[in-house]
């Protein structure tokens, strides 16, 4: 069953947070990273062979999350979609940064006794450390099924296109065989994921292997059958839930991928509740073939990687801007708003996190607005599909950044919730709305509030210090100066980008009085500053800032020398994930911004140096300051010392994080 | 402030004073014990008057040694052929004329034995400027060893040769090469250890403090190293030994010992330091206009500060590697004995005595 759907339909492609409820419900629970696809196969990667970056994966909900989402899903997703929620709550991290339980939510179904549901899906969902099984809600799972049974006929009908057209072939002749129901059994469970514990077992033995053929061999039999007794059977099948649960679950992991089986070890091993997804690993080789085979930009993978940063993509640039630009007629699902923005990430033209952040939703913005459903197909899937797919290419022409993958769970999940009621352009309308108000509350309204609370810790006669080029703090320094209060700024910069330099004539441009200076000579100015002032790309939820790298250098020499280091960030950009250091997670820039210094004829050293094996450049773009040497965080939710940024994230939640 | 801070000129003139003073003392200290001597042998001499006369005169020779030697003499008088009068004017009245030209010659022959023995030392002094490279490397087997990860910043023959030499030891490792900006030397550093066949990779400045929880070991070579044990290094330095030192990797300075400067740092940064040219940071041609004098207060409201050294307290350097061995910074002050006099610290101009 799940076994056989997974080798003959799912063809290992990854979730990418978006689930069609037609998507098989009979993957193993096993593999979480199994790919309940979906999405149209760009979009569908498996976990292991994401070419989606490393950079954060949304870990999955709370409960409560669910139970409030899930009350208000109206998606009339049928019945099996429940079997697929726990499955996809086990699913390995969505590359691009979205949670696919967050998508599983949306496309809770509203059946009957939804709320049981609702609950065991909750408990699913949030379980999706905890093991794919949860023996305890089977029953539940059961007898709601009954009451819902009939959706199965609509499920066979919604077939189109994907792999679920086993599904329902295999739900319905449950009643006809006990194999046949232990078959459906293993689906209903890895759709509840409540009943099976399953054990952890990744080796299958011979026996289960047969065990699972028989039970392919007689889902075959009966899918010829379509009769709806398949509900009534399902309270059989149930209680032989957990014997069949030992079979289902190995016989499915046997049949997934085996480096699939890999990764999902791996992740067993870490699940839990409130641990993210582990990302893609760039240095198995296997996993990186696989998603190039997917990827919609060529990247040639660089020569000379540092050893210390396998696990993070560096590929050749200069080399995918005339490839993609060549292929701009034949990307048939791209939008050109999107496209024009993955080209601008690619040549840099777009940096800091708020103008990709808002460019981002901007050209999602122009592609709900001309979209239009295909038949058959339900705007939320198919809509959330293609937001899926579109965000595979972002993180292709440049890795996704945290802030970036809060913003698109925030329109993952205002998707999932339009209320079934909606017409497509009520609810088109509705999904810009709220993403004009995300941008205005979230980023422009909350750099107003940073703004006015961060003009309190000037006063008249400081010296400030900034690194690199930061809108927020840049707003700031302008705004203080309108105010009226005297005082001077210093700015430190840094190679390769440079982007002081912009910074330092804008502001010299407004009258401030600016010092400049490169970050070696942080300790020879440091003595003269009283505050410091930075902005970040992120803050992690153990108070670590992760931000342009530089950054922690400049707080260092800060700390020691006694200077409060104020570091402004929207609220929007706390993460639950942690970091220790900038090594496990980061983002390889080009190599050869190192070699070449612009302006300065004379240092041209390295030229032919490049291809030496011995050589190696090493670009990092960002870096992870410990908390002990920020004094504060100044967020659109106040001032805060960095242990409370993991409150932040807790109590305010998603809802009202991102929504 | 200062411009164009050398201060290992300074050393070695101060080096060289301090030879020449030595040399003189222990010529002094031998022609001591020589008068001695033959005092002690013309004890038996028959002829009283000669006797008297050559104890007379080895009296008189002896006090005038030990007042020249209990005496700091100048220069002057050490090395040119002065006579008695001029350079010892407390000479004792008994012996007079004679004494005066038995001591001159004695001088002369003394001074031109000072010279020689000045001229050799100063030999030595360039022989071992020239080859403590190499003598500092030898060391480089005890500090390295298989599988490390060694970071440094900028540019340095003295390191170079460090790690060249752990490499012909065949020790395996890596190193981390930070640019060095503004003048971007670890380009140099990264294409010469290439060239001998290290593994290298170069950094940039702002990113040592993401990799430094890697490096097992930070060296770096000095400007000058100060009396206190803290070092003028080239900029940038400070920041690298403050990350080394929240992660506990050890600081390791290489510097000869004609580096080893006797004076106490105060206020290092401002006065020991030198500020370079802002076209190295700021492109004059882009930021004309940001240049301009024409505001309302009257200043620039565009600084460019553009350092060449760092600051290195003590307490964030592990250790100094010199030709003569690794040592502490709390024991460099001890080293100044060793190579420089007290009354040298100070160069001053003095007004020739008299001549």
């Amino acid at each position: 069953m799940d076994a056989r759907r997974a080798t003959t339909t799912v063809p290992r492609v990854r979730q990418v947070g978006f689930f069609t409820p037609n998507a098989p419900p009979a993957q193993p629970s096993r593999t979480h990273s199994f790919p309940l696809d979906s999405s149209s196969p760009p979009l569908s990667n498996s976990p292991v062979n994401n070419s989606l970056s490393p950079v954060m994966i949304p870990p999955s909900r709370h409960l409560s999350d669910n139970l409030v989402h899930r009350a208000t899903s109206p998606l009339p997703v049928p019945e099996p979609s429940a079997f697929r929620r726990p499955i996809r709550s086990h699913h390995v991290a969505v590359v691009g940064s979205y949670n696919p339980t967050e998508s599983l939510l949306g496309s809770s179904p509203p059946l009957a006794s939804p709320s049981s549901r609702v609950i065991g899906d909750g408990e699913f969902s949030e379980e999706s450390s905890a093991g794919w099984f949860r023996r305890s809600n089977s029953a539940k799972f059961a007898s709601s099924f009954s009451g819902a049974f009939d959706l199965t006929s609509v499920m066979s009908s919604e077939a189109g296109g994907f792999h679920q057209v086993k599904k329902p072939v295999i739900a319905q002749p449950k009643e006809e065989k006990s194999g046949a129901a232990a078959v459906v059994e293993p689906q209903i469970n890895k759709g509840l994921s409540s009943s099976s514990t399953k054990p952890l077992k990744e080796k299958t033995t011979k026996a289960e292997r047969r065990a699972l053929q028989e039970a392919q061999r007689a889902a075959k039999a009966a899918a010829k059958d379509m009769t709806v007794s398949v509900g009534v059977s399902t309270s059989k099948p149930v209680k032989q839930q957990p014997a069949q649960k030992k079979d289902a679950p190995p016989p499915a992991s046997s049949v997934a991928v085996s480096d699939r089986k890999g990764v999902e070890r791996s992740m067993e091993k870490e699940r839990r509740k409130d641990i993210p997804a582990p990302r893609m690993q760039f240095d198995d080789k296997s996993r990186v073939e696989k998603a190039k085979k997917r990827a919609v930009v060529n990247q040639s993978e660089a020569r000379n990687r540092v050893e210390l940063f396998r696990h993070l993509p560096q590929y050749e640039h200069g080399t995918q801007l005339p490839d993609l630009e060549s292929k701009f007629f034949q990307l048939d699902p791209m939008h050109p708003a999107v496209y024009k923005v993955g080209l601008q990430y690619l040549a840099g033209d777009i940096s800091g996190g708020n103008a990709r952040c808002i460019a981002m939703l901007q050209a999602f913005q122009e592609v709900i607005k001309d979209y239009s459903t295909p038949p058959e197909k339900s705007l939320t899937r198919d809509l959330t599909a293609k937001i899926s797919s579109f965000v595979s290419f972002f993180t292709e022409c440049r890795p996704l950044s945290m802030s970036m993958g809060n913003t698109i769970r925030f329109l993952k999940s205002r998707i999932a919730k339009l209320p079934l009621t909606f017409s497509e352009s009520e609810a088109k309308a509705s999904l810009c709305a709220d993403i004009d108000r995300f941008i205005n509350e979230k980023i422009v309204l909350a750099d107003n509030v940073i703004i006015r609370h961060a003009v309190t810790k000037i006063m008249d006669g400081d010296v400030l210090l900034t690194y690199g080029s930061s809108c927020v703090v840049e707003m700031i320094l302008l705004y203080a100066h309108e105010l009226g209060k005297q005082f001077r700024v210093v700015i430190v910069d840094s190679r390769p980008k440079l982007k002081g330099q912009a910074l330092l004539r804008r502001l010299v441009g407004k009258g401030l009085s600016c010092t400049y200076t490169h970050i070696n000579a942080v300790s020879y100015i440091m003595h003269e500053v009283t505050r410091v002032f930075l902005g970040s790309s992120s803050v992690l939820s153990n108070g670590t800032v992760y931000s342009r790298v530089g950054t922690a250098c400049v707080a260092m020499v800060a700390h020691a020398f006694h200077v409060p280091v104020l570091i402004c960030c929207e609220a929007y950009k706390f993460h639950e994930r942690v970091l220790l250091d900038s090594i496990c997670s980061n983002e390889l820039g080009d190599p050869d911004a190192l070699s070449k210094v612009p302006g300065r004829m004379d240092i041209n050293y390295l030229d032919d140096l490049t291809n030496k094996d011995n050589m190696q450049l090493l670009n990092l773009m960002y870096d992870a300051t410990p908390s002990e040497y920020v004094s504060m965080i100044i967020t659109d939710y106040g001032m805060i010392p960095p242990t409370s940024v993991p409150v932040i994230v807790r109590e305010y939640g998603r809802e009202y994080l991102w929504i | 402030m200062r411009r164009n801070i050398k201060l290992a000129v300074g050393n070695i003139v101060r080096r060289v004073l301090h030879i020449i003073r030595e040399e003189d003392l222990s010529l002094t200290t031998a022609a001591i014990a020589g008068l001695n001597l033959s005092a002690a042998s013309d004890g038996d001499d028959d002829d009283d008057g000669e006797q008297d006369e050559h104890t007379v005169l080895s009296a008189a020779a002896v006090a005038a040694s030990a007042r020249n030697a209990l005496r700091p003499p100048s220069l002057q008088t050490l090395l040119e052929d002065m006579p008695e009068s001029v350079a010892i004017p407390h000479t004792s009245s008994s012996g007079g004329d004679s004494e005066g030209k038995s001591k001159s010659a004695d001088k002369s022959s003394r001074t031109r034995r000072l010279k020689h023995d000045v001229i050799e030392a100063v030999n030595e002094l360039i022989q071992d400027i020239n080859t403590c490279h190499e003598q500092i490397a030898e060391q480089a087997v005890e500090h390295i060893h298989q599988n490390e990860v060694i970071l440094t910043l900028g540019s340095s023959k003295t390191v170079l040769e460090f790690l060249y030499a752990a490499k012909e030891k065949k020790r395996s490792f890596r190193v981390f090469v930070a640019e060095g900006a503004p003048r971007y030397q670890g380009h140099l550093l990264a294409k010469e250890l290439v060239t001998r066949g290290l593994h290298t990779t170069l950094i940039t400045d702002s990113a040592v403090f993401a990799i430094i929880s890697r490096v097992n070991m930070v060296i770096v070579g000095a400007h000058a190293v100060m009396a206190n044990g803290g070092v003028i290094v080239p900029v940038g330095l400070n920041m690298v030994a403050l990350a080394a030192q929240k992660h506990a990797v050890p600081f390791v300075v290489l510097a000869g010992s004609h580096k080893l400067c006797p004076l106490y740092p105060h206020n290092p940064e401002v006065l020991l330091n030198e500020l370079r040219s802002p076209s190295e940071l700021l492109d004059f041609g882009e930021f004309s206009d940001c240049l301009d004098f024409g505001s309302s207060i009257g200043s620039p409201l565009l600084h460019v500060v553009n350092p060449a050294f760092d600051y290195v307290p003590p307490k964030l350097v592990s250790l100094f590697i010199t030709d003569t061995g690794g040592h502490n910074p709390s024991y460099m002050y001890r080293l100044i004995a060793d190579y420089y006099s007290a009354d040298d610290l100070v160069v001053r101009r003095r007004v020739a005595l008299g001549n």
